[in-house]
């Protein structure tokens, strides 16, 4: 970028750039600025400063604890996605380095299962985890979690693959590496940043995943998502509680997210970018 | 190229995500088609046998049907709207020189990460409820009259609060594609003296074509299936106001317990979704090679 950019320019699109992200995200802001209020303060009209009360977090905690949503939450989030990935990276693999006519048509079908309105099938779900004794079990939310991101672990691995020049496993064949080191060694590192952004995007999408786990859970297989939704009834419902609650549930997927941002805004490109 | 065994390596590859999302698609579905021909009715075990097509008659001439239709079109296409315009602005305004870009696309993405109840509490407690909200403090400044905004707009409501959601995605997405264009392509456009207009219309959303059709199809993926916003603020109302067609089949299932009423009507919900997917996968197919 040689181009000289006048500092005024500059300044104004700074400005214009801080106010729009602002904007954007001052729900959250306040938010966590009113869980940190009294109750009295909360509902008291518009106020940035809150007296730094940690009230509102003890009371939620005492109503529900919120370590074993949470613990919840990660098993699913975590356990769906390496499920997923254990299952999607071989077929992702073959689907860019040995394509066949129908690959394209697999990959749009397979993206397709996304589009199956999850409420249509409320029922029948519902019905085989009652038959299959999975019920409110994490080993059936996890699987559930696992086959409605599926798609998109094997779409976005997909289009990472693609990246990766064939010339250079060819190579490594005519070398005599067998199918395994071809993997494991000219492969992976390669295709680790793609891993891992999928890797995030999916712990995302399965943390926030809020029908399936508000309706087939109940009480041990909870994750946030349905511990949230707890709050939303009328009776009982409190400013700075309420506030606590929220932040306390999206605040281990938000700072992960904060930390791990680059590596997974690269990884939101689903190959958008040629 | 590739030889014969890792041809057949490759599809024993292939098969274990191909057979679970092929069950995972068939079965709900062959039982759901099933239970959409039966009488099966939980507040009336003694009600079974056969109905024929009286469950979807039920389901399609019920008013609400058509209502739940034109909602979940509004919020499709609202929320597309809002979040490929605005994400196209932002993406813009980021991409520009600014001082402490990392911070603002931190804060940018961050709604993004937040679970669709906790954006509908905070939207509908913090901001737009009437009595309390920023939104209300805002009209009270000015000397207005707070609006309740679940109450007169909610359908709007929604749609500002999945918007808010998936602005981020987009632009992101859009931000990424704008940063792998041409930067000298850019600044020959300007010395040809290519207006910023002009510079915008043909160079850079040409470019950002791609990424567009993409943000399209994920979007309207997960926008098809909008439930906990819904859940949370107007439980589908006032009336059928703000019902989309997830939230009439989840009425019908839980609400009146009609297995059977609500089979029919995930039907015919497989069936638009997959009137919208054949179109989303002939535009997207095209756009992707």
């Amino acid at each position: 970028m040689a181009r000289a950019v006048k500092t005024s320019t500059r300044v104004s699109y700074t400005i214009a750039a801080w106010v729009v992200a602002l904007l954007i995200f001052f729900p959250i802001l306040y938010t966590i600025i009113t869980s940190l209020k009294t109750e009295g303060e909360a509902i008291a009209g518009f106020n940035l400063i809150p007296s730094f009360s940690l009230e509102s977090y003890r009371e939620v905690q005492n109503q529900q604890n919120y370590i074993k949503p949470f613990t919840n939450s990660v098993v699913l989030a975590v356990g769906s996605t390496v499920l997923g990935l254990l299952i999607g990276i071989p077929a992702a693999w073959a689907m860019a380095f040995s394509p066949t006519k129908r690959t394209k048509d697999v990959l749009m079908w397979m993206l397709s299962t996304k589009m199956m309105p999850a409420a249509a099938v409320l029922v029948p779900i519902y019905l085989i985890f009652l038959r299959l004794g999975i019920m409110d079990s994490r080993i059936g939310m996890t699987v559930l979690l696992m086959l409605i991101n599926l798609p998109i672990i094997v779409w976005m691995l997909y289009t990472y693959f693609r990246e990766i020049p064939g010339e250079i496993l060819e190579a490594a064949r005519m070398d005599g590496a067998n199918l395994w080191g071809e993997i494991w060694h000219v492969l992976t590192p390669m295709a680790v940043p793609g891993i891992a952004s999928t890797l995030l995007l999916n712990i995302i999408l399965a943390w926030n995943e809020s029908f399936w786990t508000i309706r087939l859970t109940t009480t041990n297989a909870a994750p946030l998502t349905a511990f949230i939704a707890s709050f939303s009834s009328p009776q009982g419902l409190f400013w700075a509680k309420l506030s606590a609650a929220s932040v306390m549930a999206i605040a281990p997927i938000l700072i992960m997210g904060w930390f791990s941002q680059k590596q997974l805004v690269r990884g939101l490109t689903f190959g958008a970018v040629k | 190229m590739a030889t014969r065994q890792t041809a057949s390596i490759a599809r024993l590859m292939r098969l274990p995500a191909i057979v679970v999302l092929f069950i995972w698609m068939i079965v709900p579905l062959a039982m759901t088609v099933y239970f959409s021909f039966r009488y099966y009715n939980l507040l009336n075990p003694a009600a079974g046998g056969w109905a024929g097509f009286e469950n979807y008659q039920y389901f399609l001439t019920d008013p609400a049907f058509w209502q739940a239709i034109r909602n979940t079109l509004a919020i499709v296409l609202g929320v597309l709207a809002i979040s490929v315009v605005g994400g196209i602005g932002v993406a813009l305004l980021i991409d520009q020189p600014i001082f402490g870009q990392g911070l603002v696309r931190i804060l940018v993405i961050s709604p993004f990460f937040v679970m669709p109840p906790v954006a509908a509490l905070v939207w509908k407690n913090m901001i737009l409820h009437p009595g309390y909200g920023v939104a209300a403090d805002i009209a009270k400044f000015f000397g207005l009259q707070p609006v309740d905004w679940f109450a007169s707009y909610p359908l709007f409501s929604i749609i500002l609060i999945v918007a808010w959601q998936w602005l981020p995605f987009a632009a992101l997405i859009l931000l990424t594609s704008l940063q792998s264009l041409d930067g000298e392509q850019k600044e020959a456009a300007e010395m040809d003296g290519a207006s910023a207009f002009s510079r915008f219309r043909y160079l850079t959303l040409p470019h950002m074509s791609r990424a567009i059709t993409i943000v399209i199809l994920i979007e309207t993926i997960f926008l098809l299936g909008v439930y906990a916003e819904i859940l949370v603020t107007t439980n589908g109302g006032p009336g059928y106001a703000s019902t989309n067609l997830p939230f009439l089949i989840y009425r019908a299932a839980l609400l009146n317990q009609d297995v059977g009423g609500a089979a029919a009507g995930g039907v015919v919900a497989v069936i638009i979704a997959n009137i919208v997917a054949i179109f989303l996968m002939r535009a997207v197919g095209k756009n992707l090679d």
